[in-house]
């Protein structure tokens, strides 16, 4: 009865606040837009096989280097690969490291922040000077250590980019944490009687999932963007999987001969996804903190 | 708290942090799986060779006794040898750091210089068309990719228009001597200033024309936060009533804004400045691969193409201290300019 009685006072912002997104100016078109880029993109990137014109690892499809052209609409790279193909099916990489260092940060991220913040005292103390020493280094200097560490893979690198994001969940959570645990709901929690783990994952969890959300999403636009780094300093996979990241790579090497369309596609390609994330990720920020609004 | 107190807390919470920095890093290329020495090789070493070899760099001993060395070493600015050449990793890297450090300057003057010009414009066309278009570059700037952005640079200022080069810090042989009194040089190793220091105008002008790509495309990607940063803070101030007032009084409205307006940004704009130097660093290794800049990003980057362990954590390393001490120096000049954030 108690609980019931205290649940009915729990506000679940998320849901109520995505409603009416059209509604709910720059912030709610900024919410669609992004959304409606990533979804195309990952659409794209999953029906790839069936829509490629050609193999995108086989060479010497069509001539080298030739510039865009009816048969070849985004052009051939040095191997005589089709480019158009290759734009396609390039974002596989991308999208798996970007979810799955996601997760890895979830996963890791929230429960350390939420038990941190709400024991407080030394744990609080301890888990903030370790968290703040990895968040003030340069975030891709410190997954490049660690990459090179671990070798090449989707998972390695999915796990140096999660370990340098870690810390942002960290912060965010606990700010959210340190006021949420003062409010008269959660001191009406504890008087009732209700036990620690069930004040901290039914009653200040659900205030916090929305910042959660946010950081997300902006943590994927840096996951897209760190993974294409990492690759572009020669950490990523190897020649034969189809990547934006290794085609803006090898691009470089490309420059002097003129052969823009070998860079100009899948750069584009990464700009979008890291724009439609970024695009989410500012929207949500804004409508879960209206104080940062303006 | 006086200031003397506060700088001596702040310093004394720069140590644990640079302790764990330097432990994590550590404990990253000891115990990751596969240990470095084995890793250099790729597996294809005889065990004697390999132990040899672990010998000559220290790594056979106990990860105790490593880890008591690694740091009495930091102390001495010893920052470990090469995997390469035994060769120590420090010369390098004070070799290579000039060149990063005026990549940095040049490509900070240009992110904060543009950042804050286009917030303030973006402020004083509230809600407009203009305003929009600068707040829809400032995010997308967030989105490109550093490399990328300099490739198109590449293309277009260099290769296409023949405008600006790219590559290298100068033509070979070329590089600035730095200052000559008598049998006497120094040189600081940032070529602006020796070229200076040298009386020679057309190194300079080199110099500054090869330095321009570069700090362009790292200024460009970064600015987007000092575009937010400004427009928020002056769309609050220019409702003040002293902006008013001056205004009442017949002051030019550029000078309102950028004389009287502007100043009152100019304590956050320095905070996220040196927040955003780790930014800076890790946009630096990417634009120097991009341009063949010969700074401590690419010395890096090479370093991993030989499977160079030790360089890399050394550089790692230098890269981590250096953050700290800046973000020690920011804080310490903001607590001087605003005693409010003292207590």
């Amino acid at each position: 009865m108690k609980n019931e009685k205290l649940q009915g006072r729990i506000v679940v912002q998320l849901l109520p606040q995505l409603r009416n997104l059209r509604q709910r100016g720059l912030a709610g078109w900024a919410i669609l837009i992004g959304a409606a880029i990533v979804a195309a993109m990952a659409i794209m990137t999953v029906t790839s096989p069936w829509i490629r014109p050609y193999d995108p690892i086989v060479i010497n499809v069509g001539p080298i280097l030739s510039p865009p052209s009816a048969q070849f609409p985004l052009g051939t790279n040095h191997l005589g690969q089709d480019m158009l193909s290759r734009v396609y099916s390039g974002g596989a990489i991308m999208f798996q490291v970007a979810v799955l260092s996601v997760i890895v940060c979830l996963v890791v991220g929230v429960p350390i922040g939420l038990f941190a913040s709400y024991l407080g005292g030394y744990t609080d103390k301890v888990a903030s000077l370790v968290m703040d020493s990895i968040y003030a280094f340069p975030g891709l200097v410190l997954a490049i250590a660690i990459a090179a560490m671990l070798g090449p893979g989707v998972v390695n690198m999915a796990l140096s980019i999660a370990v340098v994001y870690v810390p942002s969940y960290f912060r965010i959570i606990r700010s959210q944490v340190l006021t949420i645990k003062e409010l008269p709901y959660v001191e009406a929690a504890t008087i009732m009687g209700a036990k620690s783990r069930t004040t901290l994952f039914r009653y200040i969890l659900p205030n916090v999932i929305p910042s959660i959300v946010a950081i997300a999403t902006i943590n994927f636009a840096d996951a897209v963007l760190t993974s294409a780094g990492l690759t572009f300093v020669g950490l990523g996979l190897p020649v034969s999987t189809p990547d934006w990241g290794w085609d803006l790579t090898y691009g470089r090497r490309l420059l002097p001969s003129g052969a823009w369309w070998v860079i100009a596609f899948p750069g584009l390609m990464v700009v979008l996804l890291a724009l439609g994330f970024t695009m989410m990720g500012e929207g949500l920020s804004e409508l879960f903190n209206p104080r940062l609004q303006k | 708290m006086s200031l003397r107190s506060y700088v001596i807390a702040r310093i004394l919470l720069t140590i644990p942090m640079i302790m764990l920095l330097l432990t994590f890093v550590f404990l990253v290329v000891r115990v990751l799986p596969g240990d470095p020495a084995s890793l250099h090789f790729e597996k294809q070493v005889s065990p004697e060779m390999l132990l040899d070899f672990k010998r000559r760099l220290g790594l056979d001993k106990p990860l105790i006794v490593q880890y008591f060395e690694y740091l009495v070493g930091l102390l001495r600015g010893d920052f470990g040898k090469s995997m390469q050449d035994f060769s120590p990793v420090s010369q390098q890297i004070f070799s290579a750091f000039p060149a990063t450090l005026e990549l940095a300057i040049f490509s900070s003057i240009i992110m904060v210089s543009v950042g804050v010009v286009l917030g303030v414009q973006a402020s004083r066309s509230y809600n407009s068309a203009r305003d929009h278009s600068i707040r829809v570059f400032g995010i997308a700037s967030y989105a490109i990719p550093v490399f990328f952005l300099g490739e198109v640079v590449i293309m277009i200022f260099a290769i296409y228009f023949h405008l600006f080069p790219a590559g290298d810090r100068i033509y070979p042989g070329m590089a600035p001597t730095g200052l000559t009194i008598g049998g006497l040089h120094w040189s600081s190793g940032l070529f602006v200033l020796d070229s200076i220091l040298e009386g020679n105008p057309t190194k300079l002008g080199v110099s500054l024309r090869y330095l321009f790509l570069p700090s362009l495309t790292l200024g460009t990607v970064l600015c987007g936060i000092f575009i937010r940063l400004t427009r928020g803070n002056m769309l609050e101030t220019l409702q003040l009533d002293f902006v008013t007032a001056a205004r009442a009084r017949g002051i030019k409205e550029t000078t309102v804004v950028y004389g009287y307006a502007l100043r009152n940004a100019f304590l956050p704009i320095l905070t996220m400045m040196g927040l955003q130097f780790a930014a800076l660093l890790a946009g630096a290794v990417l634009t120097e691969t991009t341009f063949s800049w010969p700074g401590l990003g690419r010395y890096l980057v090479d370093r991993i193409s030989f499977r160079d362990y030790t360089a890399i954590q050394g550089v790692v390393v230098f890269f981590g201290i250096l953050v700290a001490m800046v973000s020690l120096a920011v804080d310490i000049i903001y607590a001087y300019l605003d005693p409010r954030i003292r207590f």
